[in-house]
Order: C-alpha cells, then sequence, then structure tokens
C-alpha cells in the first residue's frame, strides 16, 4: 500500500502526477531523453524513432482496445492512410510538415469513422473480423490508385521544418519524440474527462452504459476516430522516418503487431501501451544480437527471422496464459515491492 | 456473356467451396465447443500438408498410410493446443483465445520454417490426373476429386455427430457445458477430443489445398478466407460453414475470372463487410441476446 500521499482536494486527486518521487523521476525522464541523441550512435537513434512511433499508434490502439473495449485489426492500414496523406502532401503541395501531419492525422481518423459506424451492430470478434476486412480493402485501394503511386508507391523528399532539413535519425528524433510525448500527455489526460470515462464504461458494459445515459454510437465513433487519428500521425512521422511510402508497409501482420504490443504491455493502461511498444520492438533487435554472438556465424542468419516469429508467438500466448495484464501489472509489483523497502519483513 | 464459360467458372467455385466448407467445418467444431475463433486453422492445416509431405516424400510411405499417418500427427498437435492454451483460457474474454491463436499461427509459421524452410515445395501426386467433364464444362481433376473428399469426409463427420455416442457426448458439451457435466459427460476430455477431430479434418483440408497450389509457410493465408466463410456463415452453425463456402468459392472464382486475380480477396471481404452490416451475427449464426 501507499504511504504518505494524504489528498485534501479532488484537483489533486485526480492529478496526473500526485507525488514528488513521480514527479522527480519524470524530471530524471526527460532529462533523458534530451541526453539521449548527443550519446547515441545513429543505429540507436533510428531504433529510438521507430520505438517512438511505434509507441504513439500502440496508444492510439489501447484508447480503442484497452479502454473502450473495441477490438481493431486495421491500425496499421489507417497508419497507411496517414503516411499517405503526409507522402502526397509533400510531394504534391510542399506544405509544412506539421499541417501534414495533423491533415494525416485527420483523414486516418475520418477512415476511421467510417470503419467504426458498423461499431453499434457488430460486436466483439464480428468487429475485429470487419476491421481486418476494411484494411485489405484499403491495402488494395493503395495498390490500385493512381493517386497513391500503385504497387511502387511514393517516395518522398526530405522535411524541412524551421530551416533543418530533417533527413538523418538525429533531426527526426527532434520532431518525433516530441510529436510522441505530447500525444501521450493527451491520451493520459482525456482519462480525467467525461469521454475517457464514458470509454472506460463502454469497455465495462456497453449495455449498462447506455443505460447510464451515454450515447452509444457518438462514444464509439468518438473512440474509432481517436484511436485512427493517433495511428495516422504515427504513420505521417513513419512516412518521415522511412521516406518511402508502399502498400505493403503496413501489413496485417503491423496491425498484429499493435494489438500484440498492447497486449503484453497491459490493455488499459498509458504505461501499459508504452511499455509494450519498446518491449516488441526491441525484442527482434536483441534476437539480433543473440544470434550474431552465437558461435554458428551466417549459417545460423536463416533461423533468425523463424526465430523471431517464434519469440513473437509464445510472448503472446505466454502473456495472455501467465500474466493477461501484462507488463505494466509486472511494473507496478515491482514498485509496490520497492514502496516500502526495505522495512519489510 | 458466354454461358458456358460462365458455367465452367461456377463449377469451379462451387467445387472450391467444398474445401471452404470442408476447412469451416473444423472451423466450427472448435468454436462450439471452445468458444475460441481459430484464426491459427490455416497454419494448422499448413501443418498437417507438410507433415503429409514428410510422410509421403521424405519417409517415403505409401500415400494411404501417409494420409492418416499426417491427420494423427496433426490431431496429436491439436489436443496438445487444447491443453496447453486453451484450456488455460476457459472463461476469458474472446478476444484473449483469438490473440492467442494469433500466436499459435505465429509459431507455427516460425517452426516451419527452422524444419522444413520457407520454400515452396510441391507434394506428391496422388489425385488421378483424368479431366473432369460435365455437360461441356471442364473441371480441372485436383480441384473435382477434391469436393468429392471433401463432400465424403463432411457426410461422414455429419453421420458421426448424429448418431455417434462421442459426437451427441461433442454436441451437448458444446450446447452447455454445465448441462453436460451433470449428465455425467467427461467435458475436459471431450473438449481435447474436439480439437483432435477438428485438426484432423484440417490436415485433410490442408493436404488437398497442398495437392492444388503445393505447399509453403504462408499457405496459412487460406485461413483468412475460411475466416471469411465462418462469418458470413455464422460463427456456431455448421450449415452455415456449408452454404458460405460454396458461396464465398463461387465469389473468389468470379470475381478472379471476371474482374482479375487481385479483386479475389476484396471481393470475398467486399461480401463479408455487407453481411455484416445486414446480418451481424452471419446468414445462419444464432442471435445472441444479452442480458444486463
Amino acid at each position: 500500500m501507499r504511504i504518505g500521499t494524504l489528498k485534501e482536494s479532488y484537483v489533486a486527486d485526480a492529478a496526473l502526477f500526485d507525488s514528488v518521487t513521480q514527479k522527480v523521476w519524470l524530471a530524471i525522464g526527460c532529462a533523458l531523453l534530451v541526453g539521449f541523441p548527443f550519446v547515441a550512435n545513429d543505429y540507436a537513434l533510428y531504433l529510438a524513432c521507430l520505438v517512438g512511433i511505434n509507441i504513439a499508434s500502440a496508444t492510439g490502439l489501447n484508447l480503442l482496445t484497452g479502454y473502450t473495449g473495441l477490438v481493431s485489426l486495421g491500425q496499421a492500414a489507417f497508419m497507411g492512410l496517414g503516411a499517405y496523406t503526409v507522402a502526397i502532401l509533400q510531394i504534391r503541395y510542399g506544405t509544412p510538415p506539421l499541417l501534414n501531419l495533423l491533415a494525416g492525422g485527420f483523414v486516418a481518423m475520418l477512415g476511421g469513422l467510417l470503419v467504426g459506424i458498423p461499431s453499434l451492430r457488430v460486436k466483439g470478434l464480428y468487429l475485429a473480423i470487419a476491421t481486418i476486412a476494411a484494411s485489405f480493402i484499403l491495402h488494395f485501394l493503395f495498390a490500385n490508385l493512381t493517386l497513391t503511386g500503385g504497387t511502387g508507391g511514393l517516395s518522398m523528399s526530405p522535411a524541412r521544418i524551421f530551416g533543418f532539413t530533417l533527413d538523418a535519425s538525429f533531426r527526426l528524433y527532434w520532431l518525433i519524440v516530441p510529436v510522441m510525448l505530447l500525444m501521450l500527455l493527451g491520451a493520459a489526460n482525456l482519462f480525467r474527462t467525461r469521454i475517457g470515462r464514458a470509454f472506460i464504461a463502454i469497455r465495462d458494459r456497453d449495455i449498462s452504459a447506455e443505460v447510464l445515459g451515454i450515447p452509444l454510437l457518438r462514444y464509439k465513433l468518438l473512440s474509432f476516430g481517436l484511436s485512427s487519428f493517433y495511428a495516422g500521425v504515427a504513420g505521417g512521422l513513419w512516412a518521415y522516418l522511412f521516406r518511402v511510402v508502399t502498400p505493403e508497409s503496413f501489413p496485417l501482420q503491423m496491425s498484429i503487431f499493435f494489438l500484440a504490443a498492447i497486449i503484453v504491455g497491459g490493455m488499459g493502461s498509458i504505461l501499459g501501451g508504452i511499455l509494450g511498444a519498446v518491449f516488441m520492438t526491441m525484442v527482434p533487435e536483441v534476437l539480433k544480437w543473440i544470434f550474431d554472438l552465437l558461435p554458428g556465424g551466417p549459417s545460423l542468419t536463416v533461423f533468425l527471422s523463424p526465430v523471431r516469429l517464434i519469440v513473437f508467438g509464445l510472448l503472446i500466448v505466454g502473456f495472455l496464459v501467465f500474466e493477461p495484464l501484462g507488463l505494466a501489472e509486472v511494473w507496478r509489483r515491482i514498485r509496490r515491492f520497492f514502496h516500502l523497502w526495505p522495512f519489510r519483513n | 456473356m458466354d454461358w458456358g464459360y460462365l458455367w465452367e467458372i461456377s463449377l469451379t467455385g462451387v467445387a472450391g467451396g467444398g474445401l471452404y466448407a470442408l476447412s469451416a467445418l473444423a472451423f466450427v467444431l472448435i468454436y462450439k465447443a471452445t468458444r475460441i475463433v481459430n484464426i491459427a486453422l490455416g497454419e494448422i492445416m499448413m501443418i498437417g500438408a507438410y507433415l503429409f509431405f514428410s510422410f509421403a516424400s521424405m519417409a517415403s510411405l505409401p500415400i494411404w498410410l501417409a494420409i492418416p499417418a499426417a491427420m494423427i500427427g496433426t490431431g496429436l498437435l491439436g489436443a496438445l493446443i487444447e491443453r496447453t492454451m486453451v484450456r488455460p483460457l476457459l472463461g476469458e474474454p474472446p478476444i484473449s483465445g483469438f490473440m492467442v491463436m494469433v500466436g499459435l499461427s505465429s509459431i507455427l509459421i516460425g517452426v516451419v520454417e527452422v524444419i522444413w524452410s520457407a520454400d515452396q515445395r510441391r507434394l506428391p501426386e496422388f489425385l488421378p490426373m483424368k479431366p473432369i467433364m460435365i455437360g461441356e464444362a471442364f473441371l480441372a481433376p485436383k480441384v473435382a476429386w477434391s469436393a468429392v473428399a471433401a463432400l465424403v469426409l463432411i457426410g461422414l463427420s455429419l453421420l458421426l455427430f448424429r448418431f455417434w455416442r462421442g459426437g451427441v457426448a461433442l454436441r451437448a458439451t458444446a450446447s452447455d457445458n454445465g448441462a453436460a457435466y451433470m449428465m455425467g459427460i467427461n467435458v475436459p476430455k471431450v473438449l481435447s477430443a474436439t480439437w483432435f477431430v477438428a485438426a484432423m479434418i484440417a490436415a485433410v483440408a490442408g493436404i488437398m489445398v497442398g495437392a492444388i497450389g503445393g505447399i509453403s509457410s504462408s499457405m496459412g493465408l487460406f485461413g483468412l478466407s475460411v475466416l471469411v466463410v465462418v462469418i458470413v456463415g455464422g460463427l456456431d452453425s455448421i450449415a452455415g460453414a456449408l452454404v458460405g463456402g460454396v458461396l464465398i468459392g463461387l465469389v473468389e472464382a468470379l470475381a478472379g475470372a471476371f474482374l482479375g486475380g487481385e479483386y479475389k480477396l476484396v471481393a470475398t471481404f467486399i461480401v463479408l463487410v455487407v453481411v455484416l452490416l445486414i446480418r451481424p451475427y452471419g446468414l445462419f449464426g444464432t442471435h445472441e441476446i444479452e442480458r444486463l
């Protein structure tokens, strides 16, 4: 149990960061994020950018699946919508990147609203499968429209922002990480408002929520819209990181990856989305390092991709069977241990 | 409009739908018994096909021995999956079961690539090669024979569920776990048996699909089409699985012939969306009434 956190007002009780310790750790975390690019090499920075994008998108999916209880396997397709919007705006009109990102978010949001319309009638797994259908239809559109450049996709020049050309991971880091942090803050704050509470009520039991006076269709659509807005912005960042957008960039596997990330991290927890996205992005890299260290050398590299698949699957199954609340729960357990440490028998 | 061509395409579609119906039967069995949406079914089919490949090509067993061996091997795998992954999740929300199957499919693909490598392979020829003519229409022999095999197997399983004691126990368990327990049915054993049987059916379907199009580590994609079939037919309806299988087979064949190969998947998914919008629980599925 936590001790020494006496609250005297509702404002203090609802605060996002409510203890001094938390604020100190937050400050240390920010300092580390600012210092990181100056000590890390290019590859680590690239990974950091990728992790940032994945965190943004996983958090979006967490709003929808973890908090509102609507399972979606279309997250990657919505990222694709955002990425294509950004690429088209960048190539054709050369509008400023921040505006493009917003536009990407809004286009993805429209897509999400459209896909969300069946969500009032269609529930649970039927909905998940309807989103698979939507993602296949979007993939088909990406591959066959002239606007999106067909199967070859679009390649774009680096973004320019305040006179800087964002062509290296070091520079992109300063775009991706702040945007990601802003989105995280927005998501965390959402659940202190009426809207966020309504989402949670719908997740716990949608009929009861309706009886309590929550308009189901409006809030379910809102959740879809917000979630795909996050996906769209993340997709836009993705487009700036890789600068090539093809229909194959956003396969169904990527949607599965995000769902796996929030399951491994912990559904219905902002921290869970972060932990899950970091963990699932880093596991393949760690496996690669382990393979490099093994004595077999190049003869073993054939096995790298199947082993990654196996580990990916084992992680999902293992977490669901043994730790359904995910890494966030592991983290909470560790923290609880240290609350009274070392004064505990 | 060339009516002969249309007839030929439709025939191929319906015959191809037989395989969908067979796989959908395995899917519905698993769903009825354990409420698991088995998105890994395509991968279980793939394991069946690869086991058959190993027995027939590598160990050079005769075909009539290799098929039952592959079926039993896949069945055992199914029972193992039930015991280790499905049973701990009984009573959890449906999304957990779904995601476990997503994880399982990734594990199975990885295992196949480690053991047999990711290369495309051909199964030994075991179906008669003589072309089938129905009236004026030509039907590829493999497709026709696999449809016949699917029909026989579906008929056999339906008879088993109707008249065999174990089949009745299975239906009882599917309709109400608790009541089945009270009638003295060993429910955990029935659940294992269901997975065993369903995996065996999936193995046969996998061998047929492999015989038609070759086997590779990505043949599990077939499972996605099966998913569409059962959603269209209704997750818990065997009749729905059969009708849905033929319907989706027909839609795929027609879209492939008249619009082009890349339209196949999109056409089936558009059918899926339309059906979901009109009948959210599928054509023949049970409309569940929610109570607070």
